[in-house]
């Protein structure tokens, strides 16, 4: 079938484009949005000029809900609101699919959800309960990553977990440290960061430091929410703090090789864990826990700075430019064209 | 009840150099009625997809249909008419035979050579015939819009604010139409080109739904031309 679909074309300039999708999975209209920082930089051409040339046009975002049009198989009902996954397997492999070479990822390998009709394979669709917020299940597909991250620290935390600290103030961080402070209600949650604005946000963490007045704090495992230039600071301080055989997940993204101080990773025997985006159970795993705990919308809708109505591709720029003067908080699409 | 007609009617006098009418031409891989008809084929909201074509295009559209569309219980084809508004007025004939026509029931009607209208077109439609009872999608007008009576001077250049472009679907509630049809006198008959104006020449307000600019109309053999290009440039 014929669809239409909004693409990147170049920095700051979107295009209409015409593609053809098949009926043979989930076709879904897309509803509301949300904007991550990695969409900002194709938009913004901050990534690498060869990036560019490679990957645009290409339709941005990779965190949006919407609802079913049609299933050739009639599993899901027309009007059902479902959470779309950005990661696509091509094929079965040992690795976990949001790991795997042979993943394909919306927004990033291919397009992502601004179109008028969306085609994915039935396990790319996970359904949402009709009472959710809509505006913060926009962006499940972070509260995933952060999920996700977590699922695999459980595996691998051989110490105590005691104290759980969380470096970085951003819409990962705290959503990390409060999924933390829901699977990990007997933990104590403390949360160090740089700007105290967003600091006093965190109302739900046991203590808080700005990263220059936390001489004295240790921790048992780190997660650093941090990402791009300041991640070396923060995974210094990291080291520094951290008691020994101690787990450091990683989340932050850096354009730039990070140095690491291995010498005291040795004398500690830490532990440091890579994560990037999230699969099917991280995204079921989101949804349980938002339904049992209802409590969690309100937390999270505090990280929503821009609900935009998007009736024309001038409105989309126009949201981008918003989106990128907001120092923190999630930008909600709600999907009109 | 929710209808949609595809008016398919026309024998595209316009499009030149082939016989065959433009919706039955191929876009991509499939004929052009056939895109458009999907897009009402998988909107759940729609309960009838009334065809209507020239008397000896029916077979073929049939087996057009048999051939790419695999769930087309929900699909009829039946002649159309001589003008746009006779080929409209076959479909709600239709509709009264068979189904009745009630006070809510509406019918969305587009033309089958615009295979590129969206989902959130056709949703919007369906909102706004039955929040309001006639609806017409339409997008701003970028052109100047040149008043000229004899074809030789300008008469006026009006604001082009004021001015937009009519696409298609136009969509209606069937009761209202039905009875502001019948109430035409043969001479109103005779200049009306559009369902719509029917509506206006009564007195009956007529809603605009956003239209979009890829939501063009295949009339002259450069847009089939276009098209055909820009679909083949994603199979590339």
């Amino acid at each position: 079938m014929i669809n239409i679909v909004y693409r990147l074309k170049s920095p700051k300039f979107f295009e209409e484009a015409i593609d053809e999708v098949d009926l043979d999975g989930v076709v879904v209209r897309p509803t509301h949005l949300s904007i991550c920082q990695a969409d900002q930089r194709y938009y913004q051409g901050s990534r690498p000029s060869e990036v560019l040339d490679e990957k645009l046009p290409m339709a941005l975002i990779h965190e949006a809900i919407g609802e079913v049009v049609f299933d050739s198989k009639g599993n899901f009902k027309s009007g059902d609101k479902v959470v779309m996954i950005p990661n696509t397997p091509l094929c079965d492999d040992i690795y976990a699919p949001n790991y795997s070479y042979n993943s394909k990822f919306r927004g990033s390998g291919f397009d992502g959800f601004t179109s008028d009709l969306i085609n994915l394979p039935r396990d790319r669709v996970v359904k949402i309960p009709d009472n959710f917020n809509l505006n913060v299940s926009a962006f499940i597909e972070l509260i995933s990553v952060a999920y996700q991250g977590i699922t695999k620290f459980k595996q691998i935390a051989i110490t105590p977990k005691d104290k759980l600290g969380v470096w970085g103030d951003g819409n990962l961080g705290f959503i990390t440290a409060l999924l933390l402070k829901e699977l990990f209600p007997e933990s104590k949650i403390i949360v160090f960061g740089k700007h105290q604005e967003n600091l006093n946000l965190f109302s739900f963490a046991d203590e808080i430091y700005r990263i220059h007045d936390a001489d004295g704090v240790t921790i048992d495992h780190a997660f650093e929410c941090v990402g791009s230039s300041a991640s070396q600071t923060a995974i210094d301080q990291i080291i520094d703090l951290i008691n020994p055989q101690g787990t450091i997940n990683l989340f932050g993204v850096s354009e730039y090789p990070v140095p690491i101080n291995t010498r005291l990773v040795l004398e500690k025997g830490l532990t440091i864990q890579g994560n990037s985006r999230s699969d099917r159970e991280d995204f079921i795993g989101v949804v349980e826990t938002l339904k049992q705990n209802p409590l969690l919308f309100e937390y999270l809708e505090k990280l929503i700075t821009n609900v935009c109505e998007i009736n024309s591709l001038n409105d989309l720029k126009e949201s981008f430019d918003r989106d990128y003067i907001s120092k923190f908080g999630k930008t909600i699409l709600k999907w009109n064209i | 009840m929710i209808f949609a007609a595809i008016l398919a009617g026309g024998i595209g006098s316009r499009m030149g150099g082939t016989d065959t009418p433009k919706q039955f031409l191929t876009l991509g891989n499939k004929p052009v009625i056939v895109h458009t008809i999907e897009k009402f084929v998988i909107n759940d909201k729609i309960d009838k997809i009334i065809v209507l074509t020239p008397k000896n295009f029916i077979n073929h559209t049939n087996h057009l249909i048999d051939k790419y569309i695999s769930d087309s219980d929900d699909i009829i084809v039946i002649e159309g008419g001589q003008t746009r508004n006779d080929t409209i007025l076959n479909s709600i004939n239709y509709i009264n035979e068979n189904y009745g026509i009630d006070e809510d029931s509406i019918i969305i009607t587009h033309d089958s050579v615009r295979p590129f209208v969206t989902h959130r077109i056709i949703e919007d439609n369906i909102l706004a015939a039955k929040k309001y009872g006639a609806c017409d999608t339409v997008i701003p007008a970028t052109d100047t819009i040149v008043e000229s009576i004899n074809g030789a001077t300008i008469e006026s250049i009006p604001v082009r604010d004021y001015y937009y472009q009519g696409q298609t679907p136009q969509s209606f509630n069937i009761k209202k139409l039905f009875n502001l049809i019948n109430s035409l006198t043969e001479e109103e008959s005779n200049i009306l080109t559009d369902a719509c104006k029917i509506f206006i020449l009564k007195d009956e307000d007529v809603h605009l739904v956003d239209g979009d600019v890829t939501n063009i109309k295949i009339t002259y053999p450069y847009d089939l031309k276009l098209a055909n290009t820009i679909l083949e440039d994603i199979h590339d």
